[in-house]
């Protein structure tokens, strides 16, 4: 059982709070620097799970947008999928146009930020449920606006999306694709740490757990709710400029609300209020479908070709997570750690949730 | 210029008038406690001052600014902090967490700074963890600095309650029933902080309070009123020999 | 484009029944969110239920389809009831978002298993309420009067129900304090329960009368009717039964003219008209939600 003895205020501050998570994070860089040129080795035929890598850190970029705003706001969205639109269309169309990718990756994330600003002008007020509907109802005039704008967008016809290019050179390879995802998951990763550890992300979590003594501690609500919409909504759009390259084809189905809830399954799956949670959560995103094909030969007919058979699995598996499992897939590893820590002296009822009765809110 | 003055204020919900015609002037560093029964408008009038509500009328003045004019969240940047009758705490924080964010009034960081973690973020960081770590001390919080509040119990949790107001560095403190649910023990030990506070860091506390025991122990001037209206004015044993004071709320 | 009156009543007839079956669709998740503070983001799954059951009912066992009605909504009923008391009665007073994901869930798993027992295909529910209800020039199909007649004797029933039954006022108690009904010897989670059986069984009544109305009854048809049904009743005020119906009847009525004038916003203009009044009146027309006492 490690015990961290602790000298000085900067060992709470620190990103690496002691040496033995310096040991694995720069195992784990090392391992994902690695792993695109191991998986090609030609020993094992993984060379797509070069592919399958990108697509997780794509997620997990999303994830970790949707993080700020739900897992560490409390401002639940069920229409994120509209950010990533967002930031697929406009990195589409500016690279269509000729722009540089380099530039239309930060025009597709600002713009984004800039929108998620906007909505939270309206937003403001609401609480809740009503944010959330709220979210739903701005996805679907995006949805619309895509389809409608179609000399921007394509409308139904779709967009076409060539690679990214830095500096002129076109990443075509998976490999080189691979490293860039990696690169901007490493850089969005170290910006949400750092906001987390600032006054700001406290004002988010403050904001969260009770607005009104938020208020009194000097908070400006509406403030710092603009500047949670705009950075999740500008991190949900770099993953969708990403996105785009990743899908190599833009269409509106691409991003309807099942596309929303799989990104809010993602962070509630992985864990909410926490980095490791959007990674964990797109790590389980990620795999699922490639299970479920795996399994799918096995399956009955019935069942293997039911439309909606891969949203039914979500389902299953979301509503056990919120059922047995509310802190998710990182909670469990928390607690793991935990009980493997303090061995034998676990107990259960160290977790265990109290019973909760229901007291409205609402003043008939 | 009285240093907190309160003239006139009223607040209306619909029909009712939850706070009618109050006044009241508050000294320097002292401690002023307002009495009165259930239902009177006393945590009203300490909504009032946070902002959480507008007056209906009235006028609230501290050190010549009028407070009614002031955003709610720019209250905690003139010096001002309260606790909460009902502790208004950040469940899913630690305590330490709680503190820190009770430091916000003195950010002197900007978004762009905090999120490249820039060496002056660093610096304003170890400046509040210091400011919050001698707040812990005062108030024997050592044991409990990285906990859940979801794991404290109730006297713990209103201790830091305090805490966070105290992080402020706040020139008035408005405390809202700061010894209900304590035990004797620890109604005694709240006494005394709020006389170190008053002593020590010259915070110049506002109390509402029904324990009467605490009252006497540490207020200065006392102020009862009853159904939103002004009842008496005086030290604490004048308040509690009128016979209107005693009719109304103590009982003769 | 023409203002024909004659035109604008039509399309007002079509709009009044259309936001009729939102209506419903609305008073079965207010009902739960009265009684449990829970939003059931399945309602419109329920309906889908509902509208499959109804074609084994006539189709598959040959019952005509009056009697199709009762037994879809006494087995939709039992359906929600079973689902409150082996899921929901779990996550009581938990907060609202874990709810909202559960009942999230919950509508994947039902659409999952419906295109596992009934098949992919769209599939077709046959009424004898064909033809149409003629007033002076004015032509309205019977199955759209159906639905605005079920709808009435629904909210009639219900508010009676409320207003007036034991059962009804002890629900009210137990959405408003838990703990104290418990104490006033309610038994609270039996009448959640029954909250459920209701308001499940009045998504399929919705479901049946509507069946006819689109023709096909696919696997996907809850889901944009439960956003839609949503914006109604956040206009109306959430927590408002009467609120309920009149948001989605301005929804409803709003539609077809915009589907006439302007066909880009059809599909967007009930979310328009749910962001104006959610920013000028976030409480919705009939208040319900006040700020939190401290």
């Amino acid at each position: 059982m490690r015990v961290v003895f602790k000298t000085h205020y900067n060992q709470d501050i620190k990103l690496a709070k002691h040496s033995g998570y310096v040991f694995w994070y720069t195992g784990l860089i090392i391992a994902m620097i690695a792993a695109p040129f191991a998986l090609n080795s030609g020993a094992t035929d993984a060379g797509w799970l070069v592919d399958e890598l990108s697509l997780i850190m794509i997620y997990a970029v999303a994830g970790l947008g949707l993080m700020v705003l739900t897992g560490y706001t409390g401002m639940v969205s069920l229409g994120h999928a509209a950010f990533l639109a967002i930031g697929a269309y406009t990195n589409g169309f500016l690279m269509e146009q000729g722009v540089s990718f380099l530039v239309s990756f930060f025009v597709a994330g600002a713009l984004s930020g800039i929108i998620g600003l906007l909505l939270a002008i309206p937003t403001m007020r609401m609480t809740g449920i009503y944010l959330s509907i709220a979210t739903i109802a701005f996805a679907v005039i995006v949805e619309s606006i895509i389809i409608h704008w179609s000399s921007v967008t394509g409308g139904n016809r779709g967009m076409p999306i060539n690679a990214p290019d830095l500096f002129g050179y076109e990443l075509w390879d998976p490999v080189e694709f691979y490293f860039l995802c990696l690169v901007v998951l490493i850089l969005i990763v170290l910006l949400v740490a750092n906001l987390m550890r600032s006054s700001t992300g406290r004002a988010l979590v403050a904001l969260r757990d009770s607005e009104v003594s938020a208020q009194s501690m000097g908070i400006n609500i509406p403030y710092y709710k603009a500047v949670a919409f705009g950075l999740s909504a500008m991190i949900t759009g770099f993953a969708g400029a990403l996105y785009a390259h990743k899908i190599t084809f833009l269409s509106v189905e691409s991003f309807n609300f099942i596309e929303s809830v799989r990104l809010l399954l993602m962070v509630v799956v992985g864990g909410l209020g926490s980095i490791h949670g959007a990674i964990f959560g797109a790590i389980f995103i990620g795999l699922l479908p490639v299970f479920l094909s795996l399994v799918r030969d096995y399956l009955p007919a019935g069942i293997a070709n039911a439309p909606g058979l891969e949203p039914g699995l979500f389902g299953i598996i979301l509503m056990l997570f919120i059922l047995f499992e509310p802190m998710g897939i990182y909670g469990r590893w928390l607690k793991i750690k935990l009980y493997f820590s303090i061995f034998p002296l676990y107990r259960k009822a160290t977790f265990k949730r109290q019973k909760t009765y229901l007291k409205t809110e609402r003043l008939h | 210029m009285a240093f907190f003055a309160v003239d006139n204020l009223a607040i209306h919900f619909g029909g009712i008038k939850a706070v009618d015609g109050v006044s009241f002037q508050v000294n320097e560093g002292e401690v002023f406690t307002i009495i009165g029964p259930n239902g009177a408008g006393k945590s009203t009038i300490f909504n009032m001052i946070s902002r959480i509500y507008d007056p209906s009328e009235g006028a609230i003045v501290f050190e010549g600014r009028e407070l009614t004019e002031v955003p709610a969240h720019k209250v905690a940047g003139m010096g001002i902090a309260r606790t909460f009758q009902n502790i208004e705490l950040f469940e899913r924080a630690t305590v330490l967490q709680n503190l820190l964010v009770g430091r916000h009034a003195h950010r002197k960081t900007s978004l762009l700074a905090e999120l490249l973690f820039l060496p002056s973020v660093r610096q304003q960081e170890l400046r509040h963890r210091e400011a919050a770590e001698k707040v812990i001390d005062f108030l024997d919080l050592q044991p409990y600095r990285n906990q859940m509040i979801t794991n404290l119990p109730y006297g713990v949790r209103k201790n830091v309650e305090l805490a966070r107001a105290l992080c402020i560095e706040p020139k008035i403190l408005l405390l809202d029933e700061p010894a209900s649910g304590l035990t004797v023990e620890e109604t005694r030990d709240m006494g005394f902080w709020i006389d170190d506070i008053r002593r020590d860091f010259g915070i110049t506390v506002i109390m509402v309070e029904h324990n009467m025991g605490l009252v006497n122990q540490v207020s200065d001037r006392v102020l009862a009123i009853n159904n939103g209206r002004f009842l008496a004015e005086g030290t604490a044993a004048e308040v509690q020999a009128h016979p209107d004071v005693q009719k109304a709320y103590l009982g003769a | 484009m023409e203002f024909e009156p004659l035109q604008i009543i039509q399309l007002l007839l079509i709009g009044v029944s259309q936001g009729c079956f939102y209506g419903l669709i609305a008073l079965g998740f207010v009902l739960i969110y009265k009684a449990t503070e829970m939003i059931n983001f399945a309602q419109g799954d329920m309906m889908m239920l509902g509208m499959f059951l109804g074609i084994t009912v006539t189709v598959g066992m040959g019952l005509p389809f009056w009697s199709a009605i009762p037994i879809c909504m006494l087995a939709m009923g039992i359906f929600g009831y079973l689902m409150d008391v082996l899921i929901f009665r779990r996550v009581i007073g938990q907060p609202a978002f874990v709810i909202v994901v559960l009942t999230i869930s919950l509508g994947f798993i039902m659409r999952a298993a419906a295109g596992m027992i009934w098949g992919a295909q769209p599939l077709a529910l046959p009424s004898p309420l064909v033809g149409n209800l003629e007033v002076g020039g004015l032509v309205i199909t019977l199955e759209r009067v159906a639905v605005i007649v079920g709808t009435i004797i629904v909210t009639g029933l219900l508010y009676m129900f409320f207003r007036f039954t034991r059962v009804g006022v002890a629900m009210q108690a137990s959405s408003q304090n838990q703990l104290a009904a418990y104490y006033m010897g309610i038994p609270v989670k039996r009448i959640f329960s029954l909250i459920w059986f209701i308001s499940a069984a009045v998504a399929a009544l919705a479901g049946l009368l509507v069946a006819p109305i689109v023709t096909t009854v696919t696997t996907d048809i809850g889901l944009a009717v439960t956003i839609k049904a949503f914006a109604g009743a956040v206009i109306g005020g959430f927590g408002s039964l009467p609120g309920a119906i009149l948001g989605c009847l301005i929804i409803g009525i709003v539609e077809p003219f915009a589907g006439a004038y302007l066909p880009e916003f059809k599909e967007i203009v009930a979310f328009l008209i749910l962001f104006a009044v959610l920013v000028l009146r976030p409480q919705g027309l009939f208040a319900q939600i006040q700020r939190k006492k401290v």
